[in-house]
């Protein structure tokens, strides 16, 4: 298409990339465009390392599935930082395993201290209940690596009655309304849950033609087709980085049922979150 | 592969006419696509889980009331009709770097094993690519497989419609080597290819459109799907297109271009 300067410029095209020039590559791969393929295709995979106080024998896990009733799963820096300061503040939460993955935009560490900061993913038991599962994803999870990382975890759980919760963040620009987005109170709370889950939801359920996309929606399609009770709670907000007034919106989901019984000691919750995004702040100072 | 949803007997398809679309320019085949479902108001009975597809997830896009609107839909679901014998594959999202083939082989097994009678694919190509011919008349092309030019053949014949062209493999150069080219198509191409090896009865239909407000393209589309299967019946006479009103529009496709602009604009 040519533009307003009468240059000529490829027109992008909602239905996907360089979708000929890539199906012609399929076709047309010799053995050394394989082997590249390949080796990196094993860089991008997703690995999930458990510790070995997870089960009786040392080193990672093999084909062991453990019993899981309860999964919670943060996504993104906001909704971590909330789990942290509301949820895993307690105590009562052992480490137990981690993701390592590569992509363009983020390597994990594979330390359990970790600053907002790092790029993370860590799955945290209750020390009372081992069937419950926490993980707090604060790493980019690739297109090509979610139906790795989804088959990877929940192929390690043997359901029993497993509930899931999962808790993210959205730019609110994303939100599709008749109104300018703009004029929005944000942040707020937006719901989306499976056929199965019949519990209470803690805020609006979201309106169509709204979607969510990213780790979140491979969640819960696997859900949805394997029939597990989930849901999704997605905020949105109006800032990027780590911010209490969005991490304190996810705050009527320690109401819903499965959250409830964790919430110990809310009075340290607000110190945590404040030292949480100090840290946060300092470290993105040039000036100190 | 195909996951049917719900506890009851796993539906069958023998005999069916699978319709699907391709990701290609303007998502005129998904469109249309939308509008069959909708309009034929088709029961959901299953979802194509795969890992091909970019993942997404929203609440139910043919939503008419309250009661059906907290239904979750995903990436890739199946509808069927056993009335009309038609069975639809919706695809919601983009595909995964390196992974058209393998979604197309995918596919075409599961059209195998569930033994459908025919595949329509829709697609689209970029309207600027035409040639000087193309340029002229219809903006609409119909492909055959082999398997399929003996049952439907005739049928294009009588419908006066026309048959994609085939352009040289190396223009200037050597205009002897003719391919199929449709630039924008996404899988189309590739799936249309694998069918003909495999011997599978494919018809591909598309359109030629570019970027913008691609409803009229998709009315078009799904109004050329209907001069063949005869989904819907037009008001007049059974010659002319069923007119744009028959064709019931989802209530998804509210703010297709975005949320509404700020007043301080102004």
């Amino acid at each position: 298409m040519a533009t307003f300067f009468g240059e000529v410029v490829a027109a992008p095209s909602r239905a996907g990339g360089d979708d000929d020039e890539e199906a012609a590559a399929e076709r047309e791969e010799t053995p050394e465009d394989r082997e590249i393929r390949r080796e990196l295709e094993e860089k991008r995979e997703v690995h999930i390392l458990w510790s070995s106080k997870l089960s009786a024998s040392t080193g990672s896990f093999t084909d062991e599935q453990f019993p899981c009733s309860k999964f919670i799963l943060a996504i993104g820096h906001n909704a971590v930082a909330f789990l942290s300061s509301f949820v895993l503040n307690s105590g009562c939460w052992e480490a137990i395993g981690s993701v390592k993955l590569w992509n363009e935009w983020c390597r994990t560490s594979n330390t359990t201290s970790v600053l907002p900061t790092d790029a993370f993913c860590l799955f945290y038991k209750l020390i009372s209940d081992p069937t419950v599962l926490l993980c707090q994803c604060n790493c980019y999870v690739a297109e090509d690596q979610q139906f790795q990382w989804l088959e990877k975890v929940f192929g390690c759980m043997r359901e029993e009655d497993l509930q899931v919760t999962i808790l993210s963040t959205c730019p609110v620009t994303d939100y599709k309304t008749p109104e300018s987005t703009l004029t929005l109170p944000s942040p707020f709370l937006k719901a989306l849950k499976t056929k199965e889950f019949k519990e209470s939801v803690c805020c609006p359920l979201l309106e169509q033609p709204n979607i969510v996309q990213g780790l979140p929606a491979a969640v819960m399609s696997y859900c949805q087709v394997w029939q597990i009770p989930a849901v999704l709670y997605q905020c949105y907000t109006d800032v990027i980085k780590l911010d209490t007034v969005t991490i304190e919106a996810f705050k009527p989901v320690l109401s819903s049922k499965n959250l409830k019984s964790l919430v110990k000691d809310m009075s340290k919750s607000t110190e945590i979150l404040k030292k949480l995004v100090t840290t946060n702040e300092i470290h993105n100072n040039i000036y100190t | 592969m195909f996951v049917p949803c719900g506890s009851s007997a796993p539906p069958v398809f023998e005999g069916f006419t699978l319709l699907l679309p391709a990701v290609s320019v303007g998502n005129v085949g998904q469109l249309a696509v939308d509008l069959v479902i909708f309009t034929l108001d088709m029961p959901k009975v299953g979802y194509f889980y795969t890992d091909c597809l970019v993942p997404m997830v929203g609440n139910n896009p043919y939503a008419t009331a309250e009661e059906n609107s907290t239904e979750l839909s995903i990436n890739a679901e199946v509808y069927s009709l056993p009335s009309k014998k038609l069975v639809v594959l919706q695809i919601r999202s983009p595909f995964v770097k390196n992974k058209y083939r393998s979604f197309c082989q995918t596919v075409l097994s599961w059209v195998k094993s569930s033994r459908c009678a025919k595949v329509i694919l829709l697609s689209s190509s970029h309207a600027y690519q035409r040639d000087d011919q193309q340029l002229h008349g219809t903006p609409l092309r119909y492909l055959l497989s082999p398997a399929i030019q003996k049952t439907a053949g005739d049928l294009m014949q009588r419908l006066n419609w026309k048959e994609m062209e085939k352009v040289a493999a190396y223009p200037g150069v050597n205009d002897a080597e003719m391919v199929l080219h449709i630039p924008g198509g996404g899988i189309t191409t590739l799936l249309f290819s694998e069918s003909c090896s495999n011997e599978i009865q494919m018809a591909v239909l598309l359109k030629f459109c570019s970027e913008g407000d691609n409803i009229p393209d998709a009315l078009a589309l799904v109004n050329y799907l209907n001069e063949w299967l005869q989904l819907i019946k037009s008001e007049q006479n059974s010659d002319a297109p069923a007119t744009p009103s028959q064709w019931k529009i989802p209530h998804s496709w509210r703010l297709l271009f975005g949320s509404g602009l700020p007043a301080a604009l102004f």
